[in-house]
């Protein structure tokens, strides 16, 4: 199927940029347009380490990073080594796991990072043609499908003070022609528009130098594709084609840095010390904030939108269920975590993996009801991918793919 | 690369795989594309399509990717790496051989770029399940960090497995001549413990336990990190400074028996919150040579080598770590000066409070170099709170 752009309606106004691709694939950290929801279906309920899977394969090192799939292939990173400083990009065969290729690079930046996290924080980004894969060193490096170099860059080469010693973790994002890295730092920081095809600039901007972990998000803003990048100081949102900024929101409410921007059901949502709903204008003037709850404080994880819904964990282990259109909580739902991964939804069911690597299935509704609860070898940091009838789970060392066998 | 793709790939035929060789000319310029990646992306394009052609070329091409290394940096190393491994993975699916041969000498050849030989051992080990065993136990010294520490692990493991006390002391004692990775050193370190051996680490890792230090000076809003200080013009243990809040600033001197070098700021200066301080030690090296001075720091840190800066950071409270940045300078014969700055900012959460630094001056593998720390004159208070006069 040949890649389009198309606007795909979220909910009743705001709409998010994607690519058209088919539906078995999911391109991106939290899937195409970032919006963490399949069309598929045929997803499995239940599962374990010997039932229900269709594969699973070794990892060459640890990930809190995605898998992408694209085309009946799974890429995924991982780093390795004593000081973390081999970092890897592998494509498997999504259908029978076999191992298409693995190209390693050395990290060429600082490989100092929390313990929890590692240099494979960042999802990586395909359009089915080729994948473009960010380290947590800024190490950046373009393959085509079967494993060709075709760019690579070191960030941290270009711009020596990059420095993030808690371990950075944005993932990039892609519209048409551009890759946007998202570089948010103690050192120079920026967003970067970079060429898909030839690896270099096509724009960059200055951001406040602090450290922030978050993904973008790519949304058609009255017929103009925006990029929406919070830092923990500003909301900030940047025309795609040249990087101008079209406009920008202050708000200690929006203070988070971790969880990202995801669309709602009438606007943009931003987790922060408050999860707040706005509706961006389109003249470039400051958005509209539509209502703020402070319930939703998810840490690690950006809650889902669903259904006129929004879902996340909050610290204490509770899944909460939100009116999207008021804002306010409408049920909590006992979970046990910790949680890092994003929850993800498809077939009226929202898919949670803890830490543990125990993936909970719940049906939401009047009454949630806990479908399944399946356990897999943890730790598990990484949000699941959707894609093929399967459902990817990335542990720390191994890429299991759940789903009938074909 | 342990990578199951290539590993079973059966290594014959060794010289015939180069018999239908792409012309020198059209590989060197090839790999030329690559090594010219500048900035930015400049050159990145041309330099995969060069990447395409040269894996093309198939096994062949491996000798003179592996030489490549020689002045590549950073950025081509890697397009380099990932065209050998393409052409190594590629050759299992046509039926070629990887010139294990080629790849064996060049891997025992120590003046070959590190980087090139430790990829050459990778291949060598995908298809040569040997190769380890023949070729670590001669490593225990290499100049490639990355061979080296295989070397030590296995000599480790050895080590662990023997039960006579004598012979065990005799084998940690020549590891830890050797090792160079805090694991390891850390490892060999305790199992002598438990043998009756104490070892220095400090001295072992080359720390620097002795300064003087000079304290508080203004860095509100973080400004101190970037204004010059008088130590930073010129160091002069008798002076006395404005410091914060017109506070007299003198140098003191400060021993610290923390293994690890760790200077806590806090308990020696006192808790202070947007402020800087200066570490200062002198140092006698028997002959000039070029060194890293790795540090660990939770504030920001500057890292200056007789008046030079060789590192700065401008990063608060994000963690700490032995070896957590590296300045590279060389050491005079004769007498050195090495000042750091540790800059605190006024942040107020509880994890945000830490304020300390440690330093070691090592070689690039990070072996202690041979040096004398002198213990800093200074005209202040004594570690004991004794004024020296």
């Amino acid at each position: 199927m040949k890649p389009s752009i198309r606007w795909v309606m979220v909910g009743a106004i705001l709409l998010v940029l994607r690519e058209v691709v088919p539906a078995a694939d999911w391109t991106q950290f939290r899937g195409p347009g970032g919006v963490a929801v399949s069309e598929e279906t045929g997803f499995p309920l239940k599962w374990s380490e010997t039932e229900g899977l269709r594969w699973k394969a070794d990892l060459p090192g640890r990930g809190a990073s995605s898998p992408v799939v694209a085309g009946g292939r799974v890429y995924v990173t991982a780093s390795s080594g004593f000081k973390e400083n081999k970092l890897h990009v592998l494509a498997f065969d999504a259908t029978s796991g076999k191992k298409l290729w693995e190209r390693t690079i050395w990290s060429t930046g600082s490989t100092q990072c929390h313990p929890k996290t590692c240099m494979a924080a960042p999802t990586p980004v395909t359009d089915g043609k080729a994948v473009y894969a960010l380290f947590a060193t800024g190490d950046l490096a373009a393959f085509d499908v079967d494993g060709n170099q075709l760019w690579y860059r070191s960030l941290v080469s270009d711009y020596p003070t990059i420095t993030n010693q808690v371990g950075m973790a944005s993932s990039p994002v892609l519209h048409k022609e551009v890759l946007m890295v998202p570089m948010d730092n103690a050192g120079e920081s920026f967003l970067a528009g970079i060429d898909k095809k030839t690896g270099k600039n096509l724009w960059k901007i200055e951001r406040a130098r602090d450290i922030n972990f978050l993904t973008p998000l790519v949304i058609d803003n009255g017929g103009k594709a925006e990029v929406v990048f919070p830092s923990p100081k500003e909301l900030a949102a940047y025309d795609v084609d040249t990087g101008h900024k079209r406009w920008s929101y202050e708000s200690a409410d929006v203070a988070s840095g971790i969880p990202s921007p995801f669309p709602g059901k009438d606007g943009l949502l931003i987790p922060g010390k408050q999860l707040v709903c706005l509706k961006p204008a389109t003249d470039g003037t400051t958005p509209t904030e539509l209502w703020k709850m402070s319930e939703m404080q998810t840490g690690h994880m950006t809650p889902l939108y669903y259904r006129d819904h929004i879902y996340g964990v909050n610290g204490a282990g509770a899944l909460l269920c939100v009116d999207a259109a008021k804002g306010e909580t409408v049920w909590k739902h006992r979970l046990k975590g910790p949680f890092s991964a994003s929850p993800v939804a498809a077939e009226g069911k929202i898919y949670l993996v803890n830490e543990e690597g125990t993936t909970f299935v719940v049906e939401p509704g009047a009454e949630p009801k806990t479908l399944a609860t399946n356990k897999l070898k943890g730790p598990m940091l990484a949000t699941p991918a959707l894609a093929d009838g399967a459902i990817f789970l990335r542990a720390e060392g191994t890429m299991y793919c759940v789903g009938a066998k074909k | 690369m342990g990578n199951p793709l290539i590993r079973g790939f059966v290594a014959c035929g060794l010289l015939a795989a180069f018999a239908a060789s792409a012309p020198a000319a059209e590989t060197d310029a090839l790999l030329k594309t690559i090594k010219s990646v500048k900035r930015e992306g400049v050159g990145a394009a041309d330099a995969g399509k060069a990447w395409a052609e040269l894996v093309k070329q198939g096994p062949d091409a491996l000798p003179a990717i592996l030489a490549a290394y020689e002045g590549a940096d950073a950025t081509a190393a890697n397009y380099l790496r990932t065209a050998a491994e393409a052409i190594a993975q590629r050759g299992l699916n046509a039926s070629q051989t990887l010139p294990a041969e080629k790849l064996e000498a060049f891997v025992k050849d120590r003046k070959n770029p590190g980087k090139g030989r430790r990829l050459a051992y990778e291949l060598l080990v995908s298809v040569d399940a040997k190769a380890p065993a023949r070729l670590l136990p001669g490593m225990l010294d290499d100049s490639n960090g990355e061979l080296r520490r295989d070397a030590v692990a296995v000599s480790l493991k050895d080590a662990q497995a023997l039960t006579d006390k004598p012979a065990a002391t005799d084998a940690y004692r020549k590891l830890l001549n050797t090792a160079r990775d805090k694991d390891q050193v850390d490892l060999i370190a305790k199992k002598l413990k438990e043998l009756g051996v104490e070892v220095d680490l400090a001295a072992q890792y080359g720390f620097i336990q002795k300064w003087a230090l000079a304290a508080p000076f203004d860095s509100t809003e973080g400004k101190g990190y970037a204004r010059l200080y008088p130590p930073e013009v010129a160091v002069d243990l008798d002076a006395i400074y404005p410091g914060k809040k017109e506070e007299k600033v003198r140098w003191k001197a400060q021993t610290t028996t923390d293994p690890y070098g760790l200077v806590d700021l806090n308990k020696v200066i006192g808790k202070v919150k947007g402020a800087a301080a200066y570490a200062y030690a002198e140092i006698e090296s028997p002959e000039e040579r070029p060194v890293e001075m790795r540090a660990g720091c939770i504030n920001a840190l500057k890292i200056f080598l007789n008046g030079k800066q060789v590192f700065a950071r401008e990063e608060y409270h994000h963690g700490i770590d032995v070896d957590q940045h590296v300045g590279r300078g060389t050491l005079k014969k004769g007498r050195n000066e090495i000042l750091v700055k540790i800059c605190q900012n006024e942040q107020t959460e509880p994890w945000a409070q830490e304020w300390r630094f440690q330093l070691r001056i090592c070689d690039a593998l990070g072996g202690a170099v041979p040096m004398t720390v002198v213990e800093p004159k200074v005209k202040g208070e004594t570690p004991e709170g004794k004024v020296r006069k």
